[in-house]
């Protein structure tokens, strides 16, 4: 971040944000809520915040983590478990005659709870993985999103997790929109919340990466030797960075719960990690507002703009030849691979939206000049 | 420049996207079409659009709507649910019929209900389905009956005192039977063993091995196509001796021709027992034959599952309830399917408080190793 | 007892032996690339799907082995020049993730081309037939497939040790850019790499589907990352490190499915625990141990950082 930058780019910035905050807001009370514009930008802001989180270790800090689907279950569940509510347990709990648990708390709490326990599993497994380089690093998260997947489908914590079995009925987007007696929607909330709770923490993660514990992440990324010389504690400054993720992870997986209206373990396999890497490397590796970006562009392809793959069309008397269910993911699998292959850096590089802002802002200066 | 491909994208997300004829009705069918219960989701898929084939158009009131069916492919997975249950509710269904899957069904359940569609599940038998809500409603039996159907089954019949029971790690379906089966085993002085094991397992062999490790009688299996045939086929390769026990998943050609010409033992429940209806199975075989795709689709023969008959009578029964309902808004075919009674191939079908229809007897099959043909045992009945 | 656990010690042993042939592509490939070749599992699915369908097009089985292993040695050498090649220079994350994209790619067109449904695998004549063996009866492949690993790999250590193309295999992982200074091709190496690494991820295709035999896309997700953990267990860059590897991960993994029965055998405990839950999970457990107690595996070289 150069000094001298101007104001200018990120008031600019500032209200282009407000201004999608403001559409979403009238988008929502103005179309049928059933439109399928209403599940990509739910999808895409918790994809969102967790791309983000990812980009924190991997972008940022350098550290190579494939443990994202680990902590966002632990956030998941822990969300679920303190928010079903009591009345519901018996039936959720069925197999574990309505669980140990007999008490909810109030959804932003549960969320703050859901993003510390992922901080907390993060610390745990920190302390022995942080030591490990660069791919004995990813592959060790890797593991222990297993282990942890494996932990809370065990039965023998059944009465907290619920065992194997889904957790369900606990407040879902759609509580919060406002309702009358009647229980009709008078002003609907349901995608301005998830928005303003993802904007939130990537807020914070962006004041975060912008203080001078950014700066020494940055300066761990670009050269650990020369970042320890400088005197950066190396191991202090990477568990920060691994907790902070894990918890903003862990926020991303009750928000994902909320979303789903359902959770299972069963669901949070390494290839939820990998999409979500692959969410990040589309955005550019080092760009927040790239990950923002490249959530929404990979949620709207995959749930809806590309759903046509799946289903067989004709134009006139010709049948468009390929089109059966699954081809939409090899269209986007290859869309991907040139992305990896090609457009290395991805939409934005290591660009944010200010820079960009500026560069045209600059442009213009020197021209007037 | 790639900011302003960014911001057409964008804009293009706002433009909402959908038509409606005015003589047209819309059937969702969720069900899944990959994943490990896609075998089993494809052949229920059938019967509805079988149904769909013969019926092609329902006259509400004065009009004659053309029935199209919406199908979504939910993955097996309640992860992959959601954008599916979004797909059939963003495009204005009606009514939804699915799905094969307890657990997905549970997991789009939220979706329909807030859209104000009612579902029909065809053959998800695990009770929280209906349970605790207005919108969700079955033709098919349930667990808690199945399972006492086939602890009796193994207990009285086949003799057996320790069943060794292994289902699939947070699968809806299989948890909840085998945990009915326990009850109901237990109670009738049995000792049934619970294990279970990851999804995406393809070696059984060890969990075979613990079968014959606890003196098991019977091994209690009521797990999706794609793990029984394998299981089959890994036990009849160890020379498993005692007999193979499943809910309604295992009735399927898939797991019969895993069985033929083996010494391999399969007994199942089930809804239906093809013969008992010779129109419906004769017809269903010839449409089979005329559609190569859906023969593929059918696992490649012609052989009728006990699912393609409950996807044809839930079409059946949602076409009774627009009838009844004289609309094809959903909120008024929710209100209208509780008083909803149709006789269909699988029986009379009635709705209890619940929405679930009231069955009391179940099909019990076991597997011609020779000819490779299902085989009627009993029909079993429960007070 | 020994009744008891010889049952899981053979079902170890077997799938033991087909996670070593494939952990030997991943020992191989990051032995001289530095790269974890995510898509090395999926090579190995595509092998039993390749099968799948050549044995359906009605050609005699005698054909269609030495076909199925033709045809998985030109997926593994393309994916090489199509995915990684082009990113030589790149920093090694993203050749990383061009191999997560791979992986992806590959199951994602075997999704689309099989329907999303199970496929049956074709029943190979002998190594399917059922045997007795001690307390146990199981198939032929059990007992062939540790005879056969230990055959490929006694070949694969003399091609190694002994041949021209071995010892540019050897400088290579000693020193990638010394090794070019040498004259040596290194993109030869690279490919020859890869395609001993997918042929014997096609000899453990043929071995492991014949056992379990219905492959879908996620066949090959689980045992690819077992076997990597299996490399790194042994030692990353160790050929008899990765085989010893892959048979302790291979049992161990089998034992603790059935160590419900043995603990309840032995009286230990009244009811089942659940354990098998954690017979993948357990796998990962060993790779962290082994990371942080010996870093480079049973039989690893001592790597220095040079800064």
């Amino acid at each position: 971040m150069n000094l001298k930058r101007s104001k200018k780019p990120m008031i600019i910035t500032l209200a282009l944000v407000a201004a999608v905050y403001i559409a979403v807001f009238i988008a929502e009370q103005q179309l049928p809520a059933t439109s399928m514009l209403f599940t990509v930008l739910k999808k895409g802001a918790v994809y969102a915040l967790v791309a983000v989180s990812m980009n924190l270790l991997n972008g940022f800090t350098g550290i190579f983590s494939l443990g994202q689907a680990g902590f966002m279950l632990v956030g998941a569940y822990v969300y679920g478990i303190f928010t079903i509510p009591v009345v519901q347990r018996a039936a959720v709990y069925q197999y574990f005659d309505g669980g140990v648990i007999q008490f909810t708390v109030p959804i932003i709490v549960a969320v703050i709870m859901a993003g510390l326990a992922a901080a907390f599993f993060a610390f745990l497994i920190g302390l022995p993985v942080l030591r490990l380089k660069s791919d004995y690093l990813a592959i060790a998260t890797l593991g222990f999103a297993e282990i942890i997947r494996a932990i809370f489908q065990w039965n023998g914590l059944g009465p907290v997790t619920n065992g194997s079995n889904m957790l369900r009925a606990f407040p879902n987007f759609n509580d919060f929109n406002i309702k009358d007696t009647q229980g009709n929607v008078t002003v609907y909330l349901s995608t301005l919340i998830p928005f303003i709770m993802a904007g939130v923490c990537i807020l914070l993660i962006v004041l975060l990466i912008n203080s001078s514990y950014g700066r020494a992440l940055k300066a761990i990324r670009d050269d650990e030797v020369a970042a320890e010389a400088m005197g950066i504690n190396l191991a202090h400054h990477k568990r920060l960075a691994f907790c902070v993720s894990s918890f903003f992870a862990g926020v991303g997986g009750a928000m994902l719960a909320m979303y789903q209206t359902t959770v299972q373990a069963k669901s949070f396999t390494s290839a939820m990690t990998y999409e979500i890497l692959l969410i990040v490397v589309i955005g550019g590796i080092g760009s927040v507002t790239g990950s923002v970006f490249s959530s929404f562009l990979f949620v709207a392809c995959s749930e809806w703009w590309l759903r046509f793959l799946d289903e067989q069309q004709t134009i006139g008397d010709f049948q468009v030849p390929l089109l059966r269910n699954g081809f939409r993911l090899v269209v986007f699998s290859i869309i991907i691979m040139i992305v990896v292959l090609f457009f290395r850096r991805g939409i934005m590089g290591d660009k944010e939206l200010p820079d960009l802002l500026s560069r045209r802002a600059g442009k213009k200066g020197r021209a007037v000049k | 420049m790639k900011k302003l491909i960014a911001l057409v994208l964008a804009v293009m997300m706002l433009v909402p996207a959908f038509a409606l004829a005015d003589d047209v009705i819309k059937i969702g069918v969720y069900e899944p079409a990959s994943g490990d219960s896609g075998a089993g989701g494809k052949q229920e898929t059938l019967g509805v659009q079988y149904a769909n084939a013969k019926m092609p158009t329902v006259k509400i009131g004065d009009t004659e709507y053309k029935v199209e069916l919406v199908i979504a492919d939910n993955g097996s997975s309640t992860d992959k649910a959601p954008s599916a249950a979004q797909k059939l509710v963003s495009e204005n269904v009606s009514v939804v019929l699915g799905s094969y899957g307890s657990g997905v069904s549970i997991a789009g359940s939220q979706y329909f209900k807030d859209a104000n569609i009612p579902a029909i599940g065809l053959t998800c038998t695990n009770p929280q389905v209906t349970a605790g809500n207005t919108h969700y409603f079955r033709v098919c039996f349930l667990d808690p009956f199945q399972g006492t159907v086939l602890a009796n089954y193994a207990y009285k019949e086949l003799g057996a005192t320790t069943v060794y029971c292994l289902g699939e790690l947070g699968n809806d379906y299989d948890q909840g039977l085998i945990n009915y089966f326990k009850q109901a085993f237990e109670a009738l002085g049995g000792m049934a063993i619970v294990d279970s094991f990851p999804n995406n397992t393809a070696d059984f062999t060890s969990y075979l091995s613990n079968a014959a490790g606890y003196n098991a009688d019977v091994f209690f299996c009521p797990v999706s196509i794609a793990y029984s045939t394998q299981i089959i086929q890994q036990a009849s390769s160890q020379g498993l001796e005692i007999a193979i026990l499943g809910g309604d998943t295992l009735d399927t050609n898939v797991v019969v021709d895993a069985a033929k010409g083996t010494s391999v033992k399969v007994i199942c429940t089930t809804f239906y027992q093809e013969g008992a209806n010779a129109e419906f199975d004769e017809g269903f075989k010839a449409w089979l034959n005329e559609n190569p795709d859906m023969m593929t689709n059918n696992g490649g023969n012609d052989m009728i599952s006990a699912v393609s008959v409950m996807g044809y009578d839930g079409y059946v029964t949602a076409l009774a309830a627009l009838q009844a309902a004289g609309s094809i808004n959903g909120a008024d075919v929710m209100a209208a399917l509780p008083s909803v009674e149709v006789d269909s191939v699988s029986g009379h079908i009635k709705f209890d408080e619940n929405g679930d229809a009231i069955r009391t007897s179940a099909f019990v099959k076991t597997v011609n190793n020779e000819t490779g043909a299902w085989e009627f045992v009993a029909e079993q009945t429960v007070e | 007892m020994w009744d008891t656990v010889f049952p899981y010690l053979l079902s170890g042993i077997s799938v033991g032996g087909q996670y070593a042939l494939i952990a030997i592509g991943y020992t191989m490939v990051y032995g001289i690339l530095r790269l974890i070749n995510f898509a090395h599992g999926d090579v190995f699915m595509v092998a039993g799907i390749i099968m799948v369908y050549i044995a359906a097009s009605g050609l005699p089985l005698w054909l269609c082995i030495p076909l199925v292993l033709l045809i998985t040695v030109g997926v593994g050498f393309l994916i090489e020049r199509v995915a990684y090649k082009p990113l030589r220079t790149a920093p090694r994350m993203s050749v990383m993730i061009s191999a997560i994209g791979v992986s992806y790619t590959l199951q994602n067109l075997v999704l689309y081309i099989t329907g999303g449904l199970n496929k049956q695998y074709p029943t190979i004549p002998w190594i399917s037939d059922t045997m007795v063996i001690g307390p146990a009866k199981t198939k032929v492949v059990t007992v062939v497939t540790p005879f056969l690993v230990i055959l490929l790999v006694v070949a694969l250590v003399l091609l190694i040790n002994r041949t021209k193309i071995g010892m540019a295999m050897r400088a290579v992982s000693k020193d990638f850019e010394t090794s070019q200074l040498m004259g040596i091709k290194i993109n030869n190496v690279i490919s020859t790499t890869f395609i001993i690494g997918s042929f014997l991820a096609g000899v453990g295709s043929i071995l492991f589907f014949t056992n379990y035999p219905t492959v879908i896309q996620t066949s090959g997700a689980m045992p690819g990352l077992k076997a990597f953990v299996a490399a790194v267990f042994g030692g990353i860059g160790s050929i008899p490190g990765a085989v010893i590897g892959a048979f302790i991960i291979g049992i161990m993994e089998n034992i603790i499915k059935g160590l419900d029965v043995i603990l309840f055998k032995a009286g230990l405990t009244s009811a089942p625990l659940g354990l098998a839950t954690f017979s993948d999970a357990f796998s990962f457990a060993l790779l962290i141990i082994i990371l942080l107690v010996k870093p480079t595996g049973l039989f690893g070289e001592k790597v220095t950082d040079k800064v």
